[in-house]
């Protein structure tokens, strides 16, 4: 599975296909977890998630930190600058969490 | 020492060197807006500030409108920050990038102490902001000798007013009372050593926690308390736990002590007044009041007065005295609006709604539940006759004028508020509306 990132930047069809899901699965999560009025679908990859876009703020980003660890074993770190990186939008966060998971 | 920063002590001789700097950095102003995050640089301009007679203004939002009134209330004042990506409206001071003690080769030929200022108890020390209901900040002083007073008082109660000199990491920005006094002040005042981070993910809690030397304490809010809980990171060795802000459940509290295997301290308190009463949430009820406080007790509120508060407060909870110095909470009065610790009023939110151009009526309530997020955290609600505009450039102009926490959820876009004959929107009627959002006319 640590094979995983580096498949994302060379993709064959299947990484990518699971990339996707992955990406459907996190969307529905934050969704469900804020109580939010979108759909899953509406979340674009590259909107921005903080602040302008889907709306989010800090305490939107601490919950979906604490799905995310119970789902997939990633524990969300702010190392200088990451932390808008992570969140700057879906297509990131899904970046991240294929990276790091270990569930 | 006086600071730690990633773990490695900043000494005291280098404080007051970076303060003595920063000082000689000043334009003429009397007013500095403080707006650092990290928060040995806050601390540093505090400590400039106090040394040159000048006053520091704490910004109560992040909302770019708050500097905007900040410089209207003075005219005269900067803002020292150590970010470079905000767009200010007031004169931008940036804080040095580099700290006199980082490169030992540059630093000045005398390497002994430079001398302490002293200050006078009765200098202003700063000026703290709350939501008037007129949708401009309302501004309180904070003179020196009343805020050491209160931090003494409060070290005492906590258990950190004795000689030992404790690590303390907080959760809270230092602009906050609550972060102003118990991650700043306390170090100051008490002999104490801060700690430059505010870690927001509860890995990078855990890990700052566990860089530092014991006895460490860790000040912070129950919705982080609840996160770090919930996270599943293992739990460092703490000495004490403070939480504050908003009122922490009990099993939250019971759950914190057993998993960190140590006391939490709850502090009850107000922008207006700083801290007042604190309790052990563990072993009981009650709060018990800081010495010479005393509350008076009326319909709309409780007033607070004595002891270290500066002007007489109505504090907008309902309490109940247990005795001659303590209370229970019993909660809060309905304009208030506490999202996360940051604190509104439903009148406040609403000036600042209706003032937006196309707005015709607007308003926030509470809706009847809460939003269902795991974090507990009730969201503000707010009911819109705006036929021309849309939820995002309504959200972004509030944006300009709110703190982000305060963006209602639900927004609902109506024909025509429900109003009784007297013109008062009842409380029931705009929950209904929340409830069947499908009954509003679409925008």
């Amino acid at each position: 599975m640590s094979d995983q990132a580096a498949s994302l930047r060379h993709p064959p069809a299947t990484a990518n296909a699971d990339a996707d899901a992955l990406s459907a699965e996190i969307a529905g999560l934050i969704v469900q977890a804020l109580n939010l009025e979108v759909a899953p679908t509406q979340i674009a990859p590259d909107q921005p998630l903080y602040g302008e876009g889907l709306g989010l703020d800090s305490i939107d980003i601490l919950e979906i930190a604490l799905v995310v660890s119970k789902k997939y074993g990633v524990q969300l770190r702010a190392d200088s600058g990451e932390n808008t990186r992570i969140f700057g939008s879906l297509r990131q966060l899904v970046d991240y969490i294929i990276a790091h998971r270990t569930k | 020492m006086i600071a730690y920063r990633a773990g490695a002590p900043v000494l005291v001789s280098e404080f007051l060197a970076d303060a003595q700097r920063l000082v000689r950095s000043f334009p003429a102003c009397t007013h500095i807006v403080n707006a650092c995050t990290d928060r040995y640089h806050f601390t540093v301009g505090l400590a400039a500030a106090l040394a040159s007679g000048r006053v520091s203004l704490l910004p109560s939002s992040q909302a770019p409108q708050m500097m905007h009134q900040l410089g209207a209330f003075a005219p005269d004042a900067i803002c020292l920050t150590d970010e470079m990506d905000t767009s200010l409206a007031l004169p931008r001071l940036l804080y040095p990038r580099e700290s006199l003690g980082a490169n030992p080769d540059d630093a000045p030929a005398t390497a002994a102490m430079p001398a302490v200022p002293l200050v006078d108890a009765t200098q202003l020390a700063a000026y703290v902001f709350t939501s008037g209901s007129t949708g401009t900040p309302l501004p309180y002083r904070k003179t020196l000798g009343p805020l050491l007073d209160c931090m003494r008082e409060g070290a005492r109660r906590l258990g950190l007013g004795g000689r030992k000199r404790w690590a303390i990491l907080a959760t809270v920005p230092p602009q906050h009372m609550y972060g102003f006094e118990m991650s700043v002040l306390l170090a100051l005042a008490c002999g104490h050593a801060l700690c430059a981070e505010r870690p927001f993910y509860p890995a990078d809690i855990a890990a700052a926690l566990a860089r530092l030397p014991r006895p460490r304490a860790l000040i912070t809010t129950p919705v982080h308390l609840r996160a770090l809980l919930g996270s599943g990171v293992e739990p460092p060795a703490v000495d004490l736990l403070v939480s504050s802000t908003a009122p922490l459940a009990q099993q939250l509290a019971a759950e914190a002590e057993r998993s960190f295997d140590t006391r939490l301290l709850e502090i009850y308190g107000s922008t207006e007044t700083g801290q007042i009463a604190m309790r052990r949430p563990t072993h009981t009820a009650a709060w018990q009041l800081w010495s010479g406080v005393s509350l008076e007790l009326e319909a709309d509120g409780s007033w607070a007065r004595g002891g270290h508060i500066e002007q007489p407060t109505l504090l907008p909870d309902v309490l109940e005295m247990t005795g001659a110095e303590s209370f229970l909470l019993h909660g809060r009065v309905s304009d208030l609006v506490n999202i996360a610790g940051k604190r509104s009023s439903l009148a406040y939110l609403n000036h600042q709604l209706n003032s937006i151009p196309g707005v015709e009526d607007g308003a926030f309530f509470h809706a009847a539940e809460p939003s269902g997020s795991h974090t507990g955290v009730a969201r503000v609600a707010a009911c819109v006759v705006a036929p021309g505009l849309d939820a995002a450039r309504l959200l972004a102009a509030l944006r300009e004028r709110v703190d982000a926490v305060f963006l209602p959820r639900p927004l609902l876009f109506v024909a025509r508020l429900p109003r009784n004959d007297t013109g008062k929107l009842p409380l029931a009627a705009l929950q209904s509306l929340a409830a069947h959002p499908n009954s509003a006319t679409p925008a």
